[in-house]
């Protein structure tokens, strides 16, 4: 019954210079489970998603994936491990064409037959990206983008999915759209999803555990159905 | 419009001058009036050609969407004949090219192909992986005088100090890049421009080893060596390269086996991470691109092939000095990749004949020479920002034409 999470977070510690700006994080993810993370600007989400792929080494602290300790790992060995995460803004590659920035994605694989598998699924999932398989990356609408980003992180063939504001700036429509899939690729795939988000009444609704953050510190981890009902959450990122 | 344009112009040639004045207004200490303005003129000039070409662009009237400029519709023209016989064209008239000319255009041609070298090599680090390079110059001096002294001091032939030339130029490659991988943009052309002034410096100033701004000369010309049979028995004959026409012959080849080398890079996964990097190196990092060995990659094969082209010149003229690797030289080769297209072959080809001939086809201008060709620059780089021929990824064709199916 009770599984080891597939990534878990012992008082990690990360700077910038002298910054410090994650203050001791703890936080696990279940197996196949969405996860979220939600918070204010600048309180150090995605922080901690770099922090988690190796970007941003932490100076302190454990993180364990799939049982192993990956902390201290450049940032390829995390990828090949089975994290994968697709940036804040929408960091695709402007002047690579979707078929380029997808098989990016796959940089370190060498199954070409999954490859292919893989690419097919994202085209699936995002019908759009297969009519402008060859249009440059840059050339796309903001929506589009975030989906290549989503559809190159999941090239790697993840098992743990890290997704930052996947909602930033697009039109509610397109926002509702994302979350579908990214609901698709947790129970189709069985792919574990860490989602970082502001759009904190969306992300909770799909979430089973979710974690608030504030200013470099987990301040409320709490099932995602609890945080909602939460006076805290309710008042600080509902706006209610 | 033109007020605007007016203004920026203005702006512009006063931080120009404040710039160029103390580079170029002193002159065995004394300062020199007339240098600084005759400087002045031609730098206004070329400012003032600039806001011509603007007006003239913004004068034209809007075209038809299915318009082509003829520069397209050439270039479609010339896509239908199919590409053996253009490039075996292109090799073949090259090739006979020492045969119909006389010395002083074999000598620019050979002139043209070493940069057209350098301008490969610097693609590579420029080009495909996005970092600016400034001190691009100091892997051709390594190059160069790598061979001068293991062939003075040691007697080693070209073909033995070439390799030995192109290592020590790599790890120069990556003395260079480590230190600088977390840089970009302008912090990292600031610390490769005092990187090829320190190598220049070094060079100059290093009397014992490298004779300082006297240079080093009496080296061997690069041999080839081919059976003969002579008093009845096989011998090895040398063939000293060292006509012009052979010295042509020579840097040809180096010329299209680094294009063949390029090309195959550019289209190798190695060179998808260079390009990866170049778009988003957080983005290349976070799909598992190793971003520190691809750019040290980068910064290693770039000055191997200039330090390939450095022992080429060395040999061919059997002198080398510090003075032939100022900033200048840097700033030329960066030209030809600019100009050419970032990342294009084809265009840096154009862009290097161009660059290297211009000049002398001026040359009957006199002092006006350089006038002209900065506005050569100028107006190429107003018409053509993206390059003459810019550089089409030949992934993205054969994606297109497989959806378009």
């Amino acid at each position: 019954m009770n599984k080891p999470p597939l990534l878990q977070l012992k008082d990690v510690h990360t700077f910038y210079d002298n910054i410090h700006a994650l203050k001791g994080i703890s936080l696990s993810a279940p197996q196949g489970a969405i996860v979220c993370l939600i918070g204010a600007n600048g309180a150090g989400k995605s922080t901690t998603l770099m922090t988690i792929c190796g970007v941003e080494p932490s100076r302190q602290g454990e993180i364990i994936f799939d049982g192993q300790p990956i902390h201290g790992l450049r940032p390829e060995q995390i990828t090949s491990r089975g994290i994968a995460q697709s940036p804040e803004g929408r960091q695709i590659f402007p002047r690579m064409s979707v078929f380029e920035n997808l098989e990016m994605g796959a940089f370190l694989r060498k199954d070409k037959e999954g490859i292919q598998n893989d690419m097919d699924w994202v085209f699936n999932l995002f019908p759009v990206l297969k009519d402008r398989i060859g249009q440059l990356g840059g050339t796309l609408s903001g929506g589009e983008q975030q989906m290549l980003a989503i559809g190159r992180a999941l090239m790697a063939r993840p098992k743990l999915l890290l997704l930052d504001e996947p909602s930033l700036g697009l039109a509610p429509k397109m926002v509702e759209k994302i979350f579908e899939t990214i609901i698709e690729i947790n129970q189709k795939s069985g792919t574990t999803i860490f989602l970082v988000e502001q759009n904190a009444q969306m992300a909770l609704s799909i979430s089973s555990l979710g974690f608030v953050m504030e200013t470099g510190r987990i301040v409320i981890s709490d099932k995602a159905s609890a945080l909602l009902e939460n006076e805290r959450v309710k008042k600080a990122y509902l706006g209610e | 419009m033109v007020r605007q344009e007016l203004k920026k112009l203005v702006i512009y040639s006063f931080f120009l001058a404040i710039i160029i004045t103390p580079m170029v207004g002193f002159k065995n200490a004394d300062f020199d009036a007339v240098r600084v303005l005759q400087t002045l003129a031609v730098l206004i000039g070329i400012l003032v050609l600039n806001l011509i070409v603007k007006l003239v662009r913004s004068k034209r009237p809007q075209r038809a969407p299915g318009y082509k400029a003829w520069t397209e519709r050439a270039r479609e023209r010339i896509e239908l004949i199919p590409k053996l016989y253009t490039l075996g064209g292109l090799i073949l008239i090259t090739a006979v090219f020492p045969v119909f000319a006389d010395n002083y255009m074999i000598d620019v041609a050979i002139t043209c192909l070493i940069y057209i070298t350098l301008g490969l090599g610097l693609n590579i680090v420029v080009g495909l992986c996005g970092l600016l390079d400034l001190g691009y110059i100091a892997f051709y001096a390594v190059g160069a005088y790598t061979y001068s002294l293991l062939n003075l001091k040691l007697g080693l032939s070209f073909w033995a100090a070439l390799p030995i030339g192109v290592v020590l130029g790599m790890t120069c490659g990556c003395i260079i890049g480590y230190p600088t991988l977390k840089m970009r943009g302008d912090y990292l052309a600031i610390v490769t421009l005092g990187f090829g002034e320190i190598i220049r410096l070094v060079l100059n100033n290093w009397d014992s080893l490298t004779a300082g701004p006297n240079g080093l000369f009496g080296m061997q010309r690069a041999a080839l060596y081919y059976p003969t049979i002579q008093e009845g028995g096989l011998n090895w004959a040398i063939y000293n390269i060292k006509s012009l026409p052979s010295l042509y012959y020579f840097i040809y080849v180096i010329v299209i086996l680094t294009i063949i080398g390029v090309r195959r890079l550019d289209n190798s996964r190695i060179g998808r991470a260079w390009v990866a990097i170049r778009e988003d190196e957080t983005a290349a990092e976070l799909s598992g691109v190793p971003t520190t060995w691809i750019k040290l990659l980068a910064y290693a094969l770039g000055a191997g092939f200039a330090s390939v082209a450095g022992a080429f010149f060395a040999a061919k003229l059997s002198y080398t000095n510090p003075n032939f690797f100022l900033f200048m030289e840097s700033c030329i080769v960066l030209c030809i990749v600019v100009l050419g297209g970032v990342g294009s072959i084809p265009g840096i080809v154009v862009a290097g004949i161009v660059l290297i001939a211009a000049p002398e086809i001026f040359r009957g201008l006199e002092s006006y020479r350089m006038l002209a060709f900065g506005a050569i620059m100028t107006i190429m780089m107003i018409l053509k920002p993206e390059g003459l021929i810019p550089a089409k990824r030949l992934k993205r064709e054969l994606v297109e034409t497989q959806a378009n199916e």
